[in-house]
């Protein structure tokens, strides 16, 4: 066969600020760590994140960790460990390779940053809105570390979002604030809180733009994209490198858009991805889709990064409502509701759905999700089997075979 | 010495077989050839070219274009294009019956039901998830485990008189279950019945059945009785392309010819 020159994903020019950004958050984190300088607070992705900013904690973030030990594909060595002292293979891998992580000494973080080791936590803090997994697995940080553990439990299937369970969440949010003042050795300080909001709602506001920007045809940017620039999002979630760094992608992607530059070259799909990436194989699939002409425009995994609801005149109760309006926690009849919507912006013609082995709550395939929005909106869809971080859980060449199945039947319409 | 026949080759690089079909102009099936895939993908689909083009008469200048498909698709070291074998396998069957179709391919390592509209669209397809159960590979592994001949299997299903039926999804969990059902006394031809049941149940496990079916594959050529059991349990009498095991090869043939 002739060898033809395969597309390249396009480098951003904000790719130096997004490492300076990332290493910093982890730079910090060390430091505080090793010197007892700073608090630290471990956190759930989508934890109180800006109640912790707003008490002085530096915050850490454990399933970023996970992330981090899926696209190193440290993560499949490692979930062993923890599934011998009792961690069933079946629940979320990124539990599972981050205790088996600990468990062995060994961290991503020590290549990418030379840091030895995750830093040690004063307090642990979860929310379950993305899993009950996330509230055993600081569990065993805390038996293990012997740190307090405090948390938020969210309401789960919501359609309509009732002001009972805003303010639930609202109030144990706030009652949150006597154990983490303790851990913190200081006062609760409202100012600090409101600012970390704010910045929290800024740096939505910008995430959402650069998401939205893969509604231009051609699409400037794809998910593969997006699973990286969303790092700051993720750990530096109310603070102002944050706002400032989406700041500087959205101008590049804008810049893209007005250009018509193309993330993938003569684009030919647009795609609709659901559920979690396959961290250790990001890169594969995202030359795959490359090489397919097809660009990933949409996704919900990236769109749980948006908190606009965020409010400094209101800070608990927009808190709650944030984190009761999020997608993982609604009913079925919401989340095909806004499938839909996606479709009406983004204009994909697949639906590509990803059956995560260890992470039911973020697999949307698994209650006939799939037919029923293809049924209605007469797009295809197409079902991978794979895992988040847990590779053996994903045929490699049984996935290529159907992704590549796919967008021939894309092409035959 | 030059052929001035014009010859499209297709080669299907399965996971346990490796099929090349070669079509004249008018689409018929003018030679071909069938061997086990072996570990030397490229080897393996020069041997079978060469035995296609024995039966076809037929010399290497003939061959005008070839189109791979399988998991060894891009293996082929001669091939100027390749398919998937999901779309080669819609392509074959749609050749042989021209109509909105249900496809059952039941391949080595894996198994699909293909849906296609009246003009040979694909409107979805399946394969099974990554476990073999339910594909060659699990009757391969009881024969192995039963010691019996692969291909005494289908003549041993068809003497059954009452079914063993087998109730687990994994292939080494029903190899426990047969050797239960060997303690127990029960006979050879049921067991093997009941293994056949098994594959039928997770194949129409995986998608509902739009008649008509067409089935494809080696397994379904080679074990004519999975037919009959596919009839009997969606009362749909299933059609059979010429050589079921081609079918792959055959389409990719048809889409060499398009190219």
């Amino acid at each position: 066969m002739s060898e033809e020159k395969k597309p390249a994903r396009k480098k951003f020019e904000c790719q130096g600020l997004y490492n300076k950004v990332m290493a910093n958050h982890f730079y910090e984190l060390d430091e505080a760590s090793k010197t007892g300088s700073k608090k630290i607070a471990w956190c759930t992705s989508v934890g109180p994140a800006e109640l912790l900013r707003g008490m002085g904690f530096l915050v850490y973030f454990p399933e970023n960790h996970g992330a981090m030990l899926g696209a190193t594909r440290m993560a499949t060595e490692l979930i062993p460990y923890a599934n011998a002292i009792g961690y069933s293979p079946d629940i979320c891998s990124y539990l599972t390779s981050d205790i088996g992580s600990f468990m062995q000494k060994k961290t991503p973080l020590t290549t990418a940053y030379k840091i030895e080791s995750v830093p040690k936590p004063d307090i642990l803090v979860f929310n379950t809105n993305q899993c009950r997994d996330v509230q055993d697995w600081f569990a065993w940080y805390s038996r293990e570390l012997k740190v307090p553990m405090v948390g938020i439990h969210t309401h789960r299937d919501i359609g309509e979002i009732r002001n009972f369970q805003v303010n639930d969440i609202a109030k144990q949010t706030e009652s949150l604030i006597p154990a983490l003042e303790k851990a913190a050795g200081q006062k609760f300080d409202i100012d600090r809180f409101k600012e970390a909001i704010e910045l929290s709602r800024q740096a939505s506001v910008l995430w959402r733009a650069c998401l939205e920007t893969a509604s231009a045809i051609p699409s400037p940017w794809t998910f593969f994209d997006a699973t990286i620039h969303m790092g700051p999002a993720v750990v530096a979630r109310g603070t102002k490198e944050a706002v400032d760094y989406y700041e500087v992608l959205l101008k590049e992607l804008n810049e893209r858009v007005a250009g018509k530059v193309a993330a993938i070259d003569n684009e030919r799909h647009r795609i609709y991805w659901d559920g979690m990436p396959i961290w250790g194989k990001l890169s594969t699939l995202s030359n795959q889709f490359a090489e397919l002409n097809t660009c990933i425009v949409a996704s919900t995994y990236c769109n749980s990064w948006i908190f606009d609801q965020l409010d400094p005149k209101d800070p608990f109760e927009s808190m709650g409502r944030a984190y009761t309006e999020l997608f993982i926690v609604r009913d079925e009849a919401f989340k095909e509701k806004y499938m839909q919507n996606c479709f009406e912006k983004y204009k994909f013609d697949g639906m590509i759905f990803h059956d995560a082995k260890t992470c039911p709550n973020n697999s949307n395939n698994r209650y006939g999700l799939p037919e029923r929005i293809s049924k209605g909106l007469g797009v295809p869809q197409l079902t991978i089997n794979g895992d988040l971080n847990d590779l053996r859980c994903y045929s490699e060449e049984q996935a290529k075979t159907n992704i590549e199945a796919f967008i021939e039947q894309l092409d035959e319409r | 010495m030059t052929d001035n026949r014009v010859l499209y080759a297709g080669v299907d690089i399965g996971a346990s077989r490796t099929k090349v079909a070669l079509l004249d102009l008018k689409k018929n099936l003018t030679g071909f050839s069938i061997k086990k895939s072996g570990t030397d993908f490229s080897r393996t689909a020069e041997e079978c070219l060469i035995e296609a083009l024995i039966m076809a008469n037929a010399s290497r200048d003939a061959v005008t274009r070839t189109v791979s498909t399988g998991y060894g698709r891009t293996n082929v070291t001669f091939s100027n294009d390749t398919r998937t074998e999901i779309g080669c396998h819609a392509k074959g069957a749609f050749h042989y019956f021209s109509r909105a179709m249900t496809i059952i391919d039941i391949g080595g390592q894996d198994n699909k039901v293909i849906k296609l509209d009246s003009e040979g669209r694909r409107i979805n397809f399946k394969m099974n998830r990554k476990c073999a159960a339910g594909t060659g590979a699990f009757l391969e592994e009881m024969s192995a485990r039963l010691d019996i001949p692969i291909e005494e299997m289908d003549g041993l299903a068809k003497q059954s008189t009452e079914m063993v039926e087998l109730g687990s999804f994994c292939t080494v969990f029903s190899a426990t279950e047969v050797l239960e059902k060997i303690r127990q006394g029960k006979k050879v031809p049921d067991i093997v019945k009941g293994l056949f049941f098994s594959v039928i149940k997770r194949v129409l496990e995986m998608d509902l059945i739009t008649p008509p079916i067409v089935m494809t594959g080696g397994v379904v050529e080679h074990n004519s009785y999975l037919v009959e059991m596919i009839r009997s349990k969606t009362g749909v009498e299933a059609l059979l392309p010429e050589h079921p095991q081609l079918t792959g090869a055959v389409g990719a043939a048809l889409f060499a010819m398009e190219l």
